[in-house]
């Protein structure tokens, strides 16, 4: 298990790779990557701030959670901090498994809870100045289907 | 003495990252109260605590949690990962 809270750029293929070099003893390997969106070329740059100690101990915790959950073999975390530019990758998880249901649920599992149980903030910069992103209803209605 | 630190919007209203405050406040609650009666900032930021969330010793709590033996609170609006 890989947990890693960064500000420096990730190639997610690289990581992909390195991830499922590694994931003996699994049927499955099941990664999802989050971009930044451009948003119709409005947006210039994300600002995502975080707890530096609570960020990794939460994250870490979920992973624990999943590794036990969805008897996964292995999973990793890469999320980043400070300025984005629209089209980078934010964050990654990869989950290995034994079989492919529990690796995509494991995968999901983890999305809902970075979403909002981790503690990071986004604000996006525009031409027209900077707002924070407001949790949606929806993020934390996703929580209660695990 | 407590170590309180503050994110996103609640940071740039209060105007600091964090401070060192010395209280006798038993729950989250009545530390909220104290910090409000201090400056308008304060209490702008803390105006409505439904969309607020609060960690003490960086594990998420609620605002009715007692303090004693806490050594580090953050205020912070709900969380946007992902």
């Amino acid at each position: 298990m890989r947990v890693s809270v960064q500000e420096t750029a990730f190639d997610p293929g690289a990581e992909v790779t390195a991830f499922t070099a590694g994931a003996t003893g699994a049927g499955a390997v099941v990664s999802f990557t989050g971009l930044v969106r451009d948003q119709g070329g409005t947006l210039q740059a994300m600002q995502i701030e975080h707890y530096p100690g609570m960020t990794e101990r939460a994250i870490r915790t979920h992973a624990e959670n999943a590794m036990v959950r969805f008897s996964l073999t292995d999973c990793t975390v890469v999320h980043r901090h400070g300025l984005l530019r629209p089209g980078e990758a934010i964050m990654m998880v990869a989950t290995a498994a034994p079989h492919r249901a529990d690796a995509f649920a494991a995968a999901e599992f983890l999305m809902d809870y970075l979403k909002s149980r981790a503690p990071f903030w986004k604000k996006e910069i525009g031409a027209d100045g900077a707002l924070w992103v407001a949790a949606k209803d929806s993020d934390e209605a996703s929580l209660n289907r695990w | 003495m407590v170590d309180i630190l503050y994110f996103a919007w609640v940071r740039e209203r209060i105007g600091l990252p964090r401070e060192r405050v010395e209280t006798q406040a038993e729950t989250v609650s009545a530390l909220v109260a104290e910090l409000s009666a201090r400056e308008e900032r304060y209490a702008l930021a803390f105006a409505d605590l439904q969309g607020l969330r609060v960690a003490l010793d960086q594990e998420l709590s609620d605002f009715a949690a007692p303090l004693a033996g806490v050594r580090e609170v953050a205020f912070f609006p709900p969380m946007t990962g992902g």
